[in-house]
């Protein structure tokens, strides 16, 4: 008796499944998960990625949608916890269905997702600068990687105009991306001839909030000779570590620090008089001088007014990785439009050599095989008002390294995902 | 700004030549290195036009059509760089960008004009710029200022700039008497200046002196070092003392243990950040004095949600330390969303008032940062008010009694209940404060309190439970312990082994550092 019932229960509960599926494709829309963590410690920087996300669709719907379909969203909060990233992408894979999922900004959350996206075949868009090391059928990379980002940035930091550093301090906080990013580049400054003695590697744990040692550490390794220093301290870390800064007299034209996770969101809450010339290394700036990037903040500040996203109805910044989130779901838009169908595999076919007219000013292209794009790389100088005055960027778009060169063993690896010809 | 120009009137001996329309071009657009070299030609022979100009670009004050005209624009309005007569700036002009390399360069310049500036506080700026800047094309500006400076204290330290330049001369005997003058300099600078000169240097005699200059100078900047890690230790256990004491009365004292500590604190911040606003809004003329009326709105803001807590859920729970727990950490999760709801999940801005920013030079290789002075000293003034508040006046009596052995205070005719709620408000104002100062240093956000509500338990637990006194020893002991390990061992060890440190301490003795003692009713 028992058995007949949870049997007849199981074909009920498919039954159910099957006309779940069939409802949402004659439904007339299609799903789009957001993962983005709307509180804990990276609320600060993802919740304006999920607004961005919001504010993509509802554009693309005022245009009719895709395919003749409207795009739903389906927002779930992983609250900045790693193990609930990967629960929160089978939920939205199985139960919800999305066609594509846009979300996560740390490494760590990412490859909590990773395995699961994989398994179920799902499409995952990620919008964050990373450490690179990885390559998935299953993601696109809308963030830059370590060539994109970290290494022109040290590059500029050696020449006359950055100030010709002799020495150099790798701050970051203790995680995944700073680990990897920090042994790359010390192996590309041993490449250039930079000595052991004069790089100086240092981890503060998550949410450090007391810089002051560390200031004084740089002041010293500074006396030794020219010192740049290169900090990949994410979240909220940066402002007490720029303050400590500003108040401990260290000037940029002295000491310049060139950030990777610094934009304009992040330095909302800091007092940036102190930190004029400190640098930030991105592959936009809200700052540049483009008629698609007037138009994006124009579009952003409606947005955000309309909606009252607090912080950004008064005052509304934009970012890279908000960038990278708009560059990302209008490719997938035109991926299934060439595909003509939401299935994955198509999707993903279909997403190769895409382009897309970025707010940065340039044309980015999806590249064909590695899921990355191709990007133009600034280096900002901190103004006093809060933005960054470009003060130098690649000739043109910068095709992405996912392998660094720079690590053991990459040059044997394929610029492409496995599994990829399937 | 103007003021300053009049003193550049007096300048270099060099025949003086008016600033052109090409030449302010020339420093406004183009290559750095061009820019640079027609920077330091006009530097060379400056007149008034050309100070004024070189310091409107170190002010972000021109505009350039590029291959036409540079303009310097003050207040909206143009001005001509050549005449100083005002004229409009056409649409198309762009800012000029001035990148690191360019903005040292012009300080500098600016720096080496100021020499020559008849207030001594401008000249001292200008040969602290100078310093470090061993340029031997300089020397000879250098050399005639430092004929003509008259105040000694500034002339020795001229004369260390001077030898820092005459360090690159081709003169043996030179370089020698440069060498040894460096020695009397306690200047991170110059450490540099001897290091790079001691790589390059190609006679022997010369380096022996140069790294005895060196050791003398190390030795001294070795001082600097260790009283600013003295500083930073104590620094870190004012913070934790602050942070902690709200704790040890809601916790030390009542027993309370009050996982919603952090976000009373975060109420205070918040409580700032409203003030600072209202501040900007209608008092802007005021606005450097809006920490001070941020203090008490702080202590209030944390005090009223600490008596509605206690009066609404605290209460029921006394004597039941894991509903406590529980009940108030949800209370914690609550004020938190709250919070986000209100504020938005972003951190928000706290500036600091100008007073508060900087620091004030103790050494040349010491700057101690303003605002970690004031909360020093802003802790220690509520440790002794709060101190005064418990021993000397009736409400601290009560408090005490009450503490110690409710059912004979209660039979004395002390309204306990009452004494609960406001024992509790004054834990909670604290906390307020202690939110409040935290703004200055670090983020305001709605997570502000997770992260010191550890750091807070610890203090108060190591301190030993219901010691005031312990609190204070606890706070500035792990202070001044992390900072000494943090300079040895890196932050994430620090951390880890102060943990360590303290699960051996409570293991070996529970109490605490000061051990409760007399006729407690529960000891």
């Amino acid at each position: 008796m028992q058995r007949r019932f949870t049997l007849k229960a199981l074909t009920a509960a498919v039954a159910l499944a099957g006309a779940g599926t069939a409802f949402a494709q004659a439904g007339g829309t299609i799903k789009v998960g957001v993962l983005h963590s709307l509180s804990g410690t990276m609320a600060i920087s993802e919740t304006v990625l999920k607004d961005t996300v919001l504010m993509a669709i509802d554009e693309i719907n005022a245009k009719g949608g895709v395919l003749g379909k409207k795009l739903e969203p389906v927002i779930v909060d992983p609250a900045s916890n790693w193990p609930l990233f990967a629960e929160k992408t089978k939920q939205l894979l199985t139960q919800d269905k999305v066609s594509v999922i846009f979300g996560c900004w740390t490494s760590v959350s990412r490859k909590s997702v990773l395995p699961v996206v994989e398994e179920l075949n799902g499409l995952l868009f990620y919008p964050v600068q990373y450490e690179g090391e990885e390559l998935s059928k299953n993601v696109f990379y809308t963030g830059a990687a370590p060539n994109q980002q970290a290494i022109p940035a040290v590059d500029y930091l050696m020449s006359k105009d950055g100030g010709a550093a002799k020495r150099w301090v790798l701050l970051g906080t203790d995680y995944v991306y700073p680990r990897t990013t920090n042994k790359i580049l010390r192996a590309y400054l041993k490449s250039k001839g930079v000595k052991e003695t004069d790089i100086d590697e240092k981890y503060t744990p998550f949410g450090h909030s007391d810089y002051q040692t560390i200031v004084a550490d740089i002041k010293k390794f500074s006396q030794g000779g020219k010192t740049a220093v290169v900090s990949t301290i994410n979240g909220d870390s940066n402002v007490p570590f720029y303050k400590e800064l500003g108040n401990a007299g260290l000037k940029a034209k002295d000491v310049p620090v060139v950030a990777f996770s610094v934009g304009e969101e992040e330095l909302r809450g800091v007092d940036t008089k102190p930190l004029v010339g400190h640098l930030a290394a991105w592959n936009y700036f809200q700052s540049i001088k483009s008629p698609a990037n007037t138009e994006f903040i124009k579009k952003w500040s409606a947005y955000a007014k309309a909606k009252g996203i607090a912080g950004h109805k008064d005052k509304p910044l934009t970012n890279d990785p908000m960038e990278a989130t708009y560059i990302g779901i209008n490719m997938w838009k035109q991926a299934v439009e060439k595909a003509k169908t939401t299935d994955v595999d198509a999707v993903i076919k279909a997403m190769a050599g895409q382009t897309f007219k970025a707010p940065s000013g340039i044309v980015s292209k999806m590249d064909e095989k590695n899921h990355h794009l191709h990007k133009s790389v600034f280096i900002g100088e901190i103004k006093a008002d809060g933005q960054f005055n470009v003060v130098w960027k690649t000739p043109g778009p910068v095709k992405a390294k996912p392998w660094s060169p720079y690590i053991e063993g990459n040059d044997k690896k394929k610029d492409e995902p496995d599994g990829k010809s399937k | 700004m103007i003021k300053l120009l009049v003193f550049l009137a007096v300048l270099v001996a060099a025949p003086v030549h008016a600033l052109t329309a090409e030449e302010a071009l020339a420093m406004a657009a183009g290559e750095s290195d061009a820019r640079i070299e027609a920077l330091n030609k006009a530097v060379a022979a400056a007149d008034e036009r050309t100070a004024a100009f070189i310091q409107a670009m170190a002010d972000d004050a021109v505009r350039v059509v590029p291959g036409k005209q540079a303009f310097i624009v003050r207040d909206d309005k143009g001005f001509d760089p050549v005449t100083g007569a005002e004229m409009p700036v056409p649409e198309d002009a762009e800012d000029v960008v001035t990148n690191n390399r360019m903005r040292g360069e012009i300080d500098t310049a600016l720096a080496a004009l100021k020499l020559f500036a008849r207030d001594d506080k401008v000249r001292a700026a200008a040969i602290k710029t100078l310093q470090g800047e061993a340029d031997a094309s300089r020397l000879p500006l250098i050399e005639k200022a430092w004929a003509a400076e008259a105040n000694p204290a500034l002339k020795a330290q001229l004369g260390i700039v001077r030898a820092a330049a005459l360090l690159g001369s081709d003169d043996k005997a030179k370089r020698m008497e440069a060498a040894r003058l460096l020695a009397g300099s306690g200047d991170p600078s110059t450490k540099t200046v001897l290091l790079e000169r001691i790589r390059s240097e190609p006679d022997s005699e010369v380096k022996s002196v140069l790294e005895a200059s060196l050791v003398t100078v190390e030795a001294k900047l070795a001082w600097g070092d260790r009283l600013g890690a003295m500083f930073s230790g104590i620094s870190l256990g004012s913070i934790l003392l602050l942070v902690a004491l709200g704790l040890a009365i809601t916790y030390g004292l009542m027993g309370v243990i009050n996982m919603a500590h952090g976000e009373l604190m975060m109420i205070g911040a918040y409580a700032t950040y409203v003030v600072q606003g209202l501040f900007q809004k209608y008092l802007p003329g005021a606005f450097d004095w809006y920490l001070v009326a941020a203090v008490p709105v702080a202590f209030m803001a944390s005090a009223l949600m600490g008596a509605l807590l206690e009066r609404s859920v605290i209460r029921f729970l006394y004597g039941r330390p894991l509903e406590t727990l529980l009940a108030t950490w949800g209370i914690s999760l609550m004020l938190m969303q709250l919070v986000r709801t209100v504020f938005g999940a972003q951190n928000v801005g706290v500036e600091n008032p100008s007073w508060m920013s900087g620091g004030v030079a103790v050494m040349a290789n010491l700057q101690l940062p303003w605002n970690r002075i004031i909360i020093i000293g802003f802790a220690f003034a509520v440790l002794l008010g709060m101190a005064w508040l418990i021993s000397r006046t009736r409400l601290g009596l009560f408090v005490r009694g009450v503490t110690q052995n409710r059912p004979i205070a209660s039979c004395m005719g002390v309204n306990t209940a009452r004494i609960d709620t406001y024992a509790f408000a004054l834990g909670s104002g604290i906390a307020g404060l202690a939110g409040c100062a935290l703004s200055q240093i670090g983020n305001v956000g709605p997570d502000l309190g997770q992260g010191y509500i550890v750091d807070a338990f610890m203090v108060v637990v190591l301190g030993g439970v219901g010691q005031l006194a312990g609190t204070v020893y606890a706070a500035l002991g792990l202070g001044v312990l992390n900072k000494f390990l943090e300079g040895w061992a890196g932050a994430v060890l620090a951390k880890i082994a102060v943990l360590v440190f303290i699960i051996i301490f409570i293991q070996k003795r529970p109490q605490g550092i000061f051990a409760m003692k007399g006729r407690s009713a529960e000891a």
